[in-house]
């Protein structure tokens, strides 16, 4: 496993160095996979790399980029937009000359055009956006704060806002809310890799058994 | 209709807690949830919610969410055949 950078493009044409977590021994099948979004993605952080692991061993290079303004990147998070998240991943696919990929849950929402598009546990960005707005509703409520959904989405289209501790430009929640993962990927369902999804564990945790079902699926898909 | 409420709330709590398999049949009316486990934190919540939507097939409004319902298990699974009864 080697971390590296690659030329991102940022808005307005200049290039930034982003970091992408890779296993690269130059074969014919090479992986991009669009990591998991906000809080799931500490929680599928290691489930990812697991997967990444076992394709390794299996003959498949993989590249997991960080999302500009995500991970490690140095790029401040309030500028992001959606689109911009889009133009970066294809970015790193045609830096690592990928030939497939797949995205990890509100990755799904980014994956690029391509030949074979994988989709594991794949959720509407709205979905994702009311459950992050239903924890700062509770979060609120704890120190005697009354918000509402209703009235927290309508603030965040208005200045933006925080949700699990990322700052979302108001530009970021008009343009990501409307996402739906692609309609050409081959989705790969929680029922194939078997028990309960990890993105749903309040710990990030872990399971062999479901980074074996989840390789073997991407294997099965790109064989 | 035959109640299942508890048998898969039981499961839910599990795949949120990451719970071992049965250790979630230990709970009693009185175990607390909310304020008592430290892992369940308000995103925690929020997923928990999201599952018991999903899987009791209901909606559960911003308002009915309160401290009461969270705070121990048979609170939780009272507020829960209620919501299945309605729906």
């Amino acid at each position: 496993m080697t971390p590296l950078l690659w030329p991102c493009p940022l808005p307005g044409g200049a290039i930034a160095e982003e970091y992408a977590l890779t296993f690269d021994r130059g074969r014919a099948k090479r992986l991009l996979i669009v990591p998991a979004l906000f809080d799931e993605a500490n929680r599928l952080r290691r489930f990812t790399v697991e997967v990444m692991r076992r394709l390794d061993g299996a003959g498949i290079d993989a590249f997991l980029p960080d999302l500009p303004g995500t991970n490690e990147s140095l790029q401040s998070l309030t500028v992001q937009e959606p689109h911009d998240w889009a133009d970066a991943m294809a970015a790193a696919s045609h830096h690592f000359g990928a030939t497939a990929v797949l995205g990890m849950r509100g990755g799904c929402l980014f994956t690029p055009s391509m030949q074979q598009v994988l989709l594991y546990a794949p959720v509407k960005a709205s979905a994702q956006l009311r459950q992050m707005l239903r924890a700062r509703m509770l979060a609120s409520r704890e120190i005697g704060r009354e918000e509402t959904r209703d009235g927290l989405m309508a603030l965040g289209l208005a200045i933006g806002i925080e949700l699990a501790g990322y700052q979302l430009s108001a530009e970021f929640i008009r343009q990501f809310e409307p996402l739906t993962p692609r309609e050409d990927g081959v989705e790969i369902a929680q029922e194939t890799v078997g028990g309960s999804g990890l993105w749903l564990r309040a710990e990030p945790g872990e399971s062999a058994e479901q980074a074996d079902a989840l390789a073997a699926a991407v294997l099965v898909a790109l064989s | 209709m035959s109640d299942d409420t508890d048998l898969l709330l039981r499961r839910i709590l599990t795949d949120v807690l990451g719970l071992k398999q049965n250790q979630a049949s230990e709970f009693t009316e009185d175990t607390g949830l909310f304020g008592h486990l430290p892992e369940l934190d308000s995103m925690a919540v929020a997923g928990l919610l999201t599952e018991l939507e999903d899987r009791l097939d209901i909606v559960i409004d911003d308002d009915e969410i309160d401290g009461e319902m969270l705070e121990t298990y048979g609170g939780l699974l009272a507020f829960a055949k209620a919501k299945r009864e309605e729906a």
